[in-house]
């Protein structure tokens, strides 16, 4: 009786191997002449029912019906999104695999420098997607209550005030270095693990602001319950129109958002790359994408910016300002 | 009166033909995964949040995400009890003393108690979310970094009485899972510790392959390793329902984890994880015999599966009242709101009233069907453990694996299964036991990144933890607990009643 367990879990594995090699053999004969013809992989480098993973889902479905194939999100989450963008990088350059990243693609170079892959060299561009704007928010007991107030308290209290982020590399922590690099000034950074524990902490007076984008502080705007002083855009938004711009408040630099694009590998097809742009571009036009953004305080991006060459110059231009900040935020 | 209005709104919303299916549903797809190890509710609301996508009822598609999200909690005790498989951190401690008495041919009993003591504590929460939960929000607020790190450290000196042998044993099994919690990117500053250069474990060890590892694949080697106790275990399926005596004896455990639960489980920085624990430890300590604990007593099942479904319930409140995520699964809420075009803020209760009603008078209506799925299919998975092993342990072997894959297709998370499986084995034969060592895999990392957080905002001064009045009545409570389990003189009374039990 006990022999046949351990011979029967290597059958089964042996089982789950071949069946693996037979769907591997399938997958690497795809012809571009007839993409799509499977289903279609998008993978999220961040986990499921974030704000990335949601603006995935909103265009997968669009996308999905205007390819006529599905287009499935799997989240492959971890190290700042460096490991799901890696796994993307070394896929089998078919289209077949897809990756959605956000701003954390420009960053990653100057955060990690045992980077496995090159943002620039290893993926083609699709097009991009969205960009989500960013809040200045502040506890409801945090003294300003204008952002020119806000400025000139943070930098006459720089040691005693402090700066909450979702973590090293977030979208948060990235304007916050932003912040500090523009006013000249180094507070107290306190990183959370992700923007709901932040958020909470913030709302109940444990730290002074935060930066975060619309998807995490629209609602909480609305509320009352924290105080809201700018937005990180050239203009102001439509969910928040009474909001002013960093620009208003006199300090233009503060300008960020959190971007997000499509990617493949960077052996794939060219065909293959416009089928998907084309598709992209369909979805953004959708009203549905555009009704559920705006809940979200964002915007499907114009139709020129969803295009690989948009994308390529946007990402070539994150990719050197950041590494200037986050060079010089880890100097200091 | 406001509260029986807003309560009619919400089971007239609730009990509406299409919610009460979506709700059955929920509970029912919550159940199977929660049965099956690994494949926990995390990993199944994401896979089903683009489906509630089409959903024309935005009450309908919450209500069965919930459904499954509470219904795992029931299912997760099932496979902890007769497997000794924890899918999720709670179900953890439903194994010690639910898997000792599965091995004594009472595994209906632990399953009846466990169902019946989760609807109780499932019922009481529903009317506290109902009744207090705003104000519970508003308190949950003040708790800080350093009511959390307090909290933790109470959470840990408490947990020594997860171990029915040696206190020192304990507190090195701790300890080690404390150490296995730090692997991976640090918080603050982003630095891989003991990655090895492996970027799959930055994120750090998987809590399910841990959990898989220790408690299920050590179990399945020990039984290789130990053929009698196997035989026993087939031989002596009896009883399938608690007797009346014992009944008797689950009232005040679940009274009191259902109070802990829903304290515990309001707190958005964690509270919910320490729910099952702290009952356990809070039965042993007011248990007239302790020593039957971890050898098969009936409070140590009925006790945290209460609390754990309390909390999974109160966890629930920061959401609804104030539009913070407590932990993923309520992430994923947050997901499942925004697709549906509502953005979930403190407004809202107000705003959607029928939504947020209807949800909590789902919770109380999938309870009871919880129950009623539950209590029947009892026979059916105690005659689960009638398979012979040739065919239970590769199955469980093969669904561990898979489970544990599907949570981040992360291939180290299998191979941590296998290793943390021989540590498992490894530390039996030491007469060490794992379940401290996973609550120290679980608080650790909070216990670490609060410290640093309430010392970072305080700019360095540590008084903050006795200044600040809960974090100071929390660390001496802490440190009574540490007395009292130090005590020489207790100890020996406590070994006394260990060895009489023997």
């Amino acid at each position: 009786m006990t022999p046949a367990g351990p011979r029967k879990t290597a059958a089964y594995i042996g089982a789950l191997a071949g069946l693996g090699l037979i769907l591997a053999a399938c997958s690497s004969g795809a012809d571009p002449a007839n993409y799509p013809e499977d289903d279609i992989d998008v993978i999220v480098p961040f986990s499921a029912g974030g704000p990335t993973d949601t603006v995935t889902r909103m265009v997968a479905e669009p996308m999905s019906e205007e390819l006529g194939v599905q287009l499935v999100v799997q989240n492959v989450d971890g190290a700042g999104g460096t490991v799901g963008a890696g796994q993307a990088a070394t896929a089998e350059p078919d289209g077949y695999t897809v990756l959605m990243h956000h701003i954390g693609m420009s960053t990653a170079p100057a955060l990690y420098d045992d980077l496995a892959y090159d943002p620039v060299a290893d993926f083609k561009p699709v097009g991009l997607v969205t960009e989500v704007p960013m809040t200045i928010v502040g506890s409801p007991d945090f003294e300003p209550t204008t952002f020119e107030e806000f400025v000139s308290h943070i930098q006459e209290n720089a040691d005693t005030v402090t700066m909450a982020h979702a973590g090293e590399g977030s979208a948060s922590n990235l304007c916050g270095l932003l912040l500090m690099d523009a006013l000249g000034v180094e507070v107290t950074a306190v990183p959370y693990d992700g923007t709901g524990p932040a958020m909470g902490e913030l709302v109940g007076g444990q730290v002074d602001f935060m930066c975060d984008q619309t998807t995490n502080t629209t609602g909480q705007i609305e509320a009352g319950k924290v105080k809201a002083y700018a937005v990180t855009t050239p203009e102001r938004i439509e969910a928040l129109p009474d909001l002013p711009t960093t620009a208003e408040g006199g300090q233009p630099d503060i300008e960020v958002s959190v971007w997000h694009g499509l990617y493949v590998p960077a052996e794939t097809p060219d065909e293959v790359v416009t089928q998907l742009t084309d598709a992209l571009q369909v979805a953004l036009a959708d009203q549905m994408v555009i009704d559920q953004m705006a809940d979200l305080g964002t915007a499907p991006v114009a139709a020129d910016q969803a295009t690989p060459e948009a994308h390529a110059t946007l990402l070539q231009e994150q990719i050197e300002s950041w590494g200037d900040i986050i060079g010089a935020g880890q100097g200091g | 009166m406001d509260l029986l209005d807003n309560l009619a709104l919400g089971f007239s919303e609730a009990l509406q033909w299409h919610n009460l299916m979506f709700c059955l549903l929920g509970v029912a797809l919550g159940t199977a995964v929660g049965v099956l190890p690994g494949i926990g509710p995390t990993a199944t609301i994401a896979l089903l949040l683009p489906i509630t996508f089409g959903f024309d009822d935005p009450t309908s598609a919450l209500i069965m995400l919930a459904g499954i999200y509470y219904g795992a909690q029931y299912g997760g005790s099932t496979t902890a009890i007769l497997l000794n498989l924890p899918g999720e951190s709670s179900a953890a401690v439903t194994a010690i003393d639910g898997h000792q008495m599965a091995r004594a041919g009472r595994a209906g009993v632990a399953l009846a108690v466990a169902a019946l003591g989760s609807f109780a504590a499932g019922t009481v929460a529903t009317v506290v979310l109902a009744v207090a939960a705003p104000p519970l929000a508003r308190a949950a607020l003040s708790f800080g970094a350093a009511e959390y790190f307090s909290l933790v450290v109470l959470g840990l000196i408490a947990s020594i009485a997860l171990a029915s042998g040696s206190t020192l044993k304990a507190l090195a099994m701790i300890v080690l899972g404390i150490l296995l919690g730090t692997v991976g990117q640090d918080l603050n500053t982003g630095t891989p510790r003991f990655t090895f250069g492996v970027r799959e474990l930055y994120q750090g060890l998987s809590f399910v392959a841990v959990a898989v590892g220790v408690f299920g694949i050590a179990e399945i080697l020990r039984n290789l390793h130990d053929p009698r106790s196997r035989t026993r275990m087939v031989s002596r399926v009896a009883n399938l329902w608690p007797t009346r005596a014992e009944l008797r004896r689950i009232v005040g455990p679940v009274i009191r984890a259902t109070g802990l639960g829903s304290l515990l489980g309001v707190l958005p920085g964690g509270g919910h994880v320490l729910a099952s624990y702290a009952s356990y430890a809070v039965e042993k300590r007011v248990s007239r015999n302790p020593g039957e604990f971890g050898h098969g007593a009936i409070e140590g099942v009925a006790g945290p599966e209460s609390a754990n479904n309390a909390a999974a319930q109160t966890s629930f409140i920061p959401l609804l009242t104030l539009g913070l995520p407590a932990h993923p699964v309520m992430a994923l809420m947050v997901g499942a709101f925004i697709i549906q075009g509502i953005t979930p803020g403190p407004d809202v209760m107000t705003e959607q009233p029928a939504l947020v009603w209807g949800l909590i008078a789902s919770m109380w209506i999938g309870n009871v069907l919880l129950v009623l799925l539950n209590l029947p299919l009892i026979g059916l998975w105690v005659r689960m453990l009638s398979v012979p092993y040739s065919v239970l342990f590769p199955v469980i072997v093969v669904f561990a694996c898979i489970g544990t894959y599907s949570l981040g297709q992360n291939p180290y998370d299998v191979l941590a299964v296998a290793v943390f499986g021989v540590l498992g084995f490894v530390l039996i034969r030491a007469g060490c036991e794992p379940a401290p060592l996973l609550l120290g895999f679980v608080l650790g990392p909070l216990l670490e990144e609060n410290l640093r957080r309430a010392l970072l905002i305080s700019r360095g001064d540590p008084s903050v933890f006795v200044t600040r009045p809960i974090s100071g009545v929390l660390l001496t409570l802490a440190l009574i607990a540490l007395v009292v389990a130090v005590l020489p003189a207790i100890r020996r009374k406590r070994d006394v009643v260990f060895a009489e039990d023997e």
